[in-house]
């Protein structure tokens, strides 16, 4: 295997791994700038996960090809609603956030796993049929070099995740209503005076996350299990909450940890069929995120710094 | 009302709110939930062998619980419990399988290592937290996955490829033939008593020793600890490394009573996370801690009969417990709530 073809046969494979990752990370950036700590982004994908699949097995017939899209916004839905449970528990009721986020992550597989076992009278759902398609992208895929690392059988999620970053980094740093949920999450005090609501903002962002989440637990459903057990989110949103840690608090810092990921992830899958590679012990491959992560929340990695107020409850009055 | 009776009325309505919300779902889904509970009901007190066996689930509960409060009396939140947990529960068994000695110096020795192997699990979040000011909660995350991959390589490399290790040695086993007997066969095992002593060590070093009043300190209020001349990040260091040490405790007893060996794991097991609850539900008391472990333990243990008798899937009661933490966690609203009610009953007057 020559070096051009690991490349052919990684770079697609870590984009694919990554693009649940990405959608999720950013919906954390979005909970987290507003000041609100979100653990629950585990929660809230395998809830994304088990309606998407859910969605996808009932719904087949009924759209046909369009499904898996449509199966997302249903995901999206159901995603947002549980994580309404979360803003307002650390929102309105002053919770600790942290404590309300594994509460999330509880719920969300145990309601999940119930519902299967209700529904399908065993562990895990059947097997989906209508999936995401592969393609290669006219014209792009024939570009050398180019073409067979980015545009050669890939999944539109992919673009679509990447769109989402680059739409987040514009919403969060260019509009007014980036500036009002950064500043809710840097000084909720100051903002309220200013006139920004700081509730209303926080619970806008934490819907966010949970859209996002939700999606990104559906695209990770749809395109890598395609089914849906207890073990089909193992993980993901906690890696997905690394990203955003390990890209500052940045969209597009988190969409490139979030591949970064990705590219580690399909490593310790493929990785035994690459030359050297497969030298490595694999579980060296499954716990690079996670210690990344860690060096650089201690500042080995340039110094990431969360925003403020996060995972602090605002209490109008209190100084 | 007094800050006591609100104190213990808030979990107490949280466990009740949580069994109504899984009645109602019981209800929604076409299950008859008097049935459902019933079937929870004998799962935990049927007869001696359940009771044994939700004494033997109880456990685990009880020392995890431990680990999470004594963070939290620290003024830290150990989320890691998970993971330190599982290196224990492999240090345990790696000890117990390793070596043959005799009996009084193996069991200790097994134990030991346990929570050596938890307390250094908890020692890097501390350290890095005490060092870098590196939140403890992201940190006891990403352990929390380090720890379930290296052991599930550890195991691998023990078993010679395999996906569990041989059974311990009887000499370090917890396993109690008195206990077995008593309750009809159960598992249940002498990590009881253990865990038991474990909560009095930690009612000890809170209210009897210098070294948990610093923490209590620094868990109010660090930079007043830190005037009053108190070595802040050593207690930081400390309190997470002794939260370690239980937590490593919890997984000894699943290593040396009840399974006897450890398996490589798919997942995580949950008694780390359900910690949580048990130390929320406690009031992050020891005492507290032995009613939420109970409360857990056996809720979890019930779960199990709830399909065969009832037809029920057992993930209602995670649903529960889930509901109850989060009520627990809006503690807030619950007093605000009582506070009204109770000026209301005055107005009355």
């Amino acid at each position: 295997m020559t070096f051009l073809d690991v490349l052919y046969f990684i770079i697609p494979s870590a984009i694919f791994y990554a693009a649940p990752l990405i959608l999720v990370a950013i919906g954390g950036v979005f909970s987290e700038k507003s000041g609100v700590v979100n653990i629950g982004l585990e929660g809230l994908m395998v809830m994304g996960a088990f309606v998407g699949i859910l969605f996808n097995l009932l719904f087949a017939d009924t759209f046909g090809a369009a499904t898996p899209w449509i199966s997302l916004i249903a995901a999206m839905v159901a995603a947002l609603l549980l994580s309404l449970l979360h803003a307002v528990a650390s929102i309105s009721f002053r919770a600790d956030q942290v404590v309300s986020g594994v509460a999330i992550n509880l719920l969300a597989v145990a309601l999940s796993l119930y519902l299967v076992k209700r529904i399908f009278d065993k562990g895990q759902t059947d097997f989906i049929t209508e999936r995401f398609a592969r393609y290669d992208v006219p014209f792009l895929s024939d570009i050398p070099f180019i073409g067979p690392l980015f545009f050669t059988s890939v999944y539109n999620t992919s673009f679509f995740a990447i769109a989402v970053a680059f739409i987040a980094w514009f919403v969060i740093y260019k509009t007014p209503f980036g500036l009002r949920l950064r500043a809710v999450g840097e000084h909720p005090m100051a903002a309220d005076t200013m006139g920004v609501n700081v509730a209303r903002m926080r619970y806008v962002a934490v819907m966010i996350s949970g859209a996002l989440a939700g999606i990104g637990g559906a695209i990770y459903a749809q395109t890598i299990t395609n089914d849906f057990g207890h073990a089909t989110i193992n993980g993901q949103g906690f890696m997905a909450l690394a990203a955003m840690i390990f890209g500052k608090w940045h969209p597009l810092g988190a969409m490139g940890a979030a591949l970064f990921f990705g590219f580690a992830q399909s490593l310790s899958i493929v990785g035994s069929s690459i030359p050297y590679i497969q030298e490595i012990p694999n579980v060296f491959l499954l716990i690079l995120p996670y210690v990344l992560t860690i060096f650089a929340l201690a500042g080995f990695i340039g110094r990431a710094n969360a925003p403020l107020a996060n995972g602090k409850p605002y209490i109008k009055g209190q100084r | 009302m007094s800050n006591r009776v609100t104190n213990i009325l808030v979990p107490l309505i949280s466990v009740i709110l949580g069994l109504f919300v899984g009645a109602v779902i019981m209800l929604v889904s076409g299950y008859n939930p008097l049935e459902g509970y019933a079937a929870l009901w004998n799962g935990i007190f049927g007869d001696l062998y359940t009771i044994g066996e939700t004494i033997r689930q109880i456990t685990p509960y009880l020392l995890a619980g431990l680990a999470v409060a004594f963070a939290f009396r620290s003024g830290l939140f150990n989320i890691g419990v998970e993971g330190q947990l599982i290196v224990g529960w492999f240090a345990a068994a790696y000890v117990g399988v390793a070596v043959e000695l005799p009996k009084i110096i193996h069991l200790p020795l097994a134990i030991i290592t346990a929570a050596v192997a938890g307390a250094l699990w908890g020692f890097v979040p501390g350290l890095l937290k005490a060092k870098f000011r590196v939140h403890e909660v992201i940190v006891t995350i990403m352990m929390n996955y380090i720890a379930l991959h290296v052991t599930n390589a550890l195991i691998r490399t023990v078993s010679e490829g395999g996906d569990r290790t041989e059974n311990i040695f009887a000499s370090a086993s917890l396993r109690s033939e008195f206990l077995q007997n008593l309750t009809e066969f159960s598992r249940l095992h002498y990590g009881i008593i253990l865990a038991l002593v474990a909560v009095g060590v930690m009612w000890f070093i809170l209210e009897k020793t210098t070294l948990g009043f610093e923490l209590k300190a620094v868990g109010f209020n660090q930079n007043a600890s830190q005037y009053a001349g108190m070595n802040v990040n050593k207690n930081i260091i400390l309190a997470m490394v002794i939260s370690g040490a239980f937590a490593g405790l919890a997984g000894a007893m699943e290593a040396l009573g009840t399974f006897e060996y450890v398996s490589s794991k798919g997942g995580f097991t949950g008694i780390g996370f359900d910690g949580i609850a048990v130390a929320l539900l406690g009031m992050n008391t020891p005492l507290g801690v032995i009613f939420g472990a109970t409360l857990f333990g056996s809720l979890k243990y019930g779960a199990l009969n709830m399909p065969n008798a009832a037809g029920i899937p057992i993930e209602i009661v995670e649903i529960v417990i889930a509901v109850i933490i989060f009520f627990v966690a809006s503690g807030y609203i619950i007093r605000l709530l009582l506070l009204r009610a109770s000026a209301k009953k005055k107005e009355a007057k």
